[in-house]
């Protein structure tokens, strides 16, 4: 257990300088500057440009300057208006994790407590509705949504706002209540959290329609349990361990893949920042938030993976 | 498949004639099981629907009344009407013929990029799993890396590179988000074949044919690979859907095909910058796109249940 451990976290250090790599490659794959404009500059522009951002080197030099630079914790510089990828990062990512975990939150909630009830009230009128639910919101695209929730409830009825963030941007601003809007907050998460809320569902109903149906269940039934503590102490507990197991996997899913739902909204997240980036081939930017999103999959990866071997210690690690 | 083939021979040549008339084969059990459901009926017929009114009623007959591209300057941003059904935009364009273009469009490109995901995905899934341990610790490896992008970014970071380069074959605009999209969809398939390959090479009826002198070539393609066919299919139905949405979010983010290609995506988004005026512009193609998507999930969906009843 503590070697694979051990191993486990050592795989991230190969993961993220492969990443890293893929994406030096195809950016510098890509034809073209960041400076290729229509109109034509004056050579010695193009030459100070160039000589600033090290692109007249060749690319085995730009590899070590990049790889060098990581290891330092630095990204880079930005093509437009000269700010540090760190310091974008830095000024983004709070925002987009904020709608990620809400998202989460959102999904694993309605997720769990629509997927439960059509478990419990299997093949009645409860469970066609949840399993409708599920199946509909599964295949329905989150930014599709947003635009039908946007038609709904900022167009027709205008309860909420359809552009920016309203939470803090900062996390020093968390306490000034100037910061929350809540009209702004509700239809992004919602239409982010969806599809996952819809997936939590469809897997807890499974989860907790196996467990209903196993031997102990009927003991803790035969020997005169409450139904309430069958259904809570007895089945639901025992269901979550393979909901858990998704739900890693999903939060990382969440809060990285917000790129269209933050373009969509005008929120001012690290999606709508690298959606930005590509516009402008502004190759820095892009493989900075490229390198932030695959770290981040690939933590939420390892906790699931570590906290799996730890809740269930029937899996036997080679 | 093969195997049952095999049986059948064996069979006549030991002079018993089986009664062919009656003899139900996986395929035939899995079409009944198929048409028995309901959702996947009724998504085949709407499918139908859509390629014949999007390929065949967009140019000949009474649906084929303007061009995505024409534009009428005395009907801009109008809603539905009796002249034009789904309204017009902002340069007066049809949308009813726009949304054909889109399905045309999304159809194209969700099939084409199917199509390469079944490519890649069965060729290094069998690769990899038959090639030995170095191969497949590759294919794993590799999996192991792009799952740690979230896939919109793979394939908005595969399009940028394919789009600036002219390709001997590839002159056409579909073709370059087909292959952006394909080329990063296809790990899923082709984990799912090694998977397959992997548990069916311990298969006692492979041992058997190797044990009779089969070329490992033999194995592989009469023995294993009509096999992994059911999965295989279920996994390339569900990828159309994941195109689908693919390409519309491209679309959507300004990185599809350029104007004045109308896709999906690109209506979507331009209908957005104008929701408080005109919704109507909005409302028509993200319905199509939902409608699309649900269809090809609930054909998914009644395949897998048909290939495969133990998964229900």
């Amino acid at each position: 257990m503590i070697t694979y451990t051990i191993r486990r976290i050592l795989w991230v250090v190969p993961v993220l300088w492969a990443v890293a790599t893929i994406t030096f490659l195809l950016m510098h794959a890509v034809p073209g500057g960041p400076f290729t404009e229509d109109k034509s500059k004056p050579e010695s522009v193009i030459q100070a440009q160039e000589r600033r951002y090290h692109f007249n080197d060749s690319l085995y030099q730009q590899y070590g300057y990049y790889l060098r630079n990581i290891v330092q914790g630095d990204l880079g510089i930005s093509t437009r208006g000269d700010h540090q990828v760190t310091e974008i990062i830095r000024r983004t990512w709070f925002v987009t994790f904020q709608l990620g975990l809400l998202a989460f939150l959102v999904a694993a909630s309605v997720g769990l407590v629509l997927g439960t009830l059509s478990a419990l009230n299997h093949n009645g009128p409860l469970d066609y509705l949840g399993v409708g639910f599920a199946t509909l919101f599964a295949s329905v695209p989150s930014f599709i949504l947003g635009a039908f929730l946007a038609v709904l409830f900022a167009v027709n009825i205008q309860i909420f706002k359809l552009s920016g963030w309203g939470g803090p941007l900062q996390p020093a601003d968390i306490f000034s209540s100037a910061a929350y809007d809540w009209r702004k907050v509700v239809l992004p998460v919602v239409a982010l959290a969806a599809l996952s809320a819809a997936y939590i569902a469809r897997v807890t109903r499974a989860s907790v329609l196996e467990v209903m149906n196993t031997d102990y269940i009927r003991t803790a039934r035969a020997k005169g349990l409450r139904e309430r503590s069958v259904v809570l102490r007895h089945t639901i507990k025992n269901a979550l361990i393979p909901v858990l197991t998704v739900m890693g996997p999903l939060f990382a899913i969440l809060v990285t893949g917000s790129f269209i739902i933050e373009t969509m909204f005008s929120i001012p997240g690290l999606g709508r920042e690298t959606i930005n980036a590509v516009t402008a081939r502004d190759y820095n930017v892009i493989m900075g938030t490229t390198l932030v999103f695959a770290l981040v999959v690939t933590l939420a990866n390892l906790t699931v993976d570590l906290a799996y071997a730890v809740v269930d210690p029937r899996i036997r690690y080679s | 498949m093969a195997t049952q083939d095999a049986v059948r021979h064996g069979v006549r040549a030991l002079g018993a004639e089986p009664e062919l008339g009656r003899q139900r084969g996986l395929w035939t059990d899995a079409w009944r099981r198929l048409i028995r459901n309901r959702l996947a009926i009724t998504a085949i017929v709407v499918l139908a629907l859509v390629v014949l009114v999007a390929f065949v009623g967009a140019y000949v007959g009474p649906l084929a009344r303007y061009a995505p591209n024409d534009q009428n300057y005395d009907a801009i941003q109008s809603g539905p009407s009796t002249q034009h059904w789904f309204g017009t935009d902002q340069l007066g364009r049809d949308l009813f013929a726009r949304v054909l273009e889109g399905l045309r469009i999304s159809l194209q490109i969700g099939i084409g990029a199917a199509a390469v995901v079944l490519i890649l995905g069965v060729s290094v899934g069998a690769a990899a799993a038959m090639g030995g341990k170095w191969s497949d610790n590759l294919l794993m490896r590799f999996a192991d890396i792009m799952i740690s992008l979230p896939e919109i970014l793979a394939i908005i970071l595969l399009r940028s590179v394919l789009v600036g380069h002219d390709w001997p074959i590839v002159t056409n605009k579909k073709m370059i988000i087909i292959l952006a999209i394909g080329g990063v969809a296809w790990i899923t398939v082709a984990r799912l074949v090694r998977g397959q390959m992997l548990s069916l090479a311990e298969r006692d009826f492979v041992l058997a044919a190797r044990a009779l002198g089969a070329s490992r070539w033999r194995i592989v393609y009469t023995h294993m690979l009509p096999n992994t066919l059911g999965p295989v299919i279920v996994a390339i139905t569900f990828a159309i859907p994941g195109a689908i949405f693919a390409e519309a979010a491209l679309g959507f983010l300004g990185l599809g095909l350029p104007p004045p290609a109308a896709s999906l995506g690109t209506l979507v988004s331009s209908g957005y910058t104008v929701i408080q005026r005109n919704v109507w512009n909005v409302v028509f193609p993200a319905s199509a796109i939902a409608a699309l998507m649900l269809c090809f999930t609930f054909l998914g969906d009644g395949l897998r249940d048909a290939l495969d009843p133990r998964s229900r």
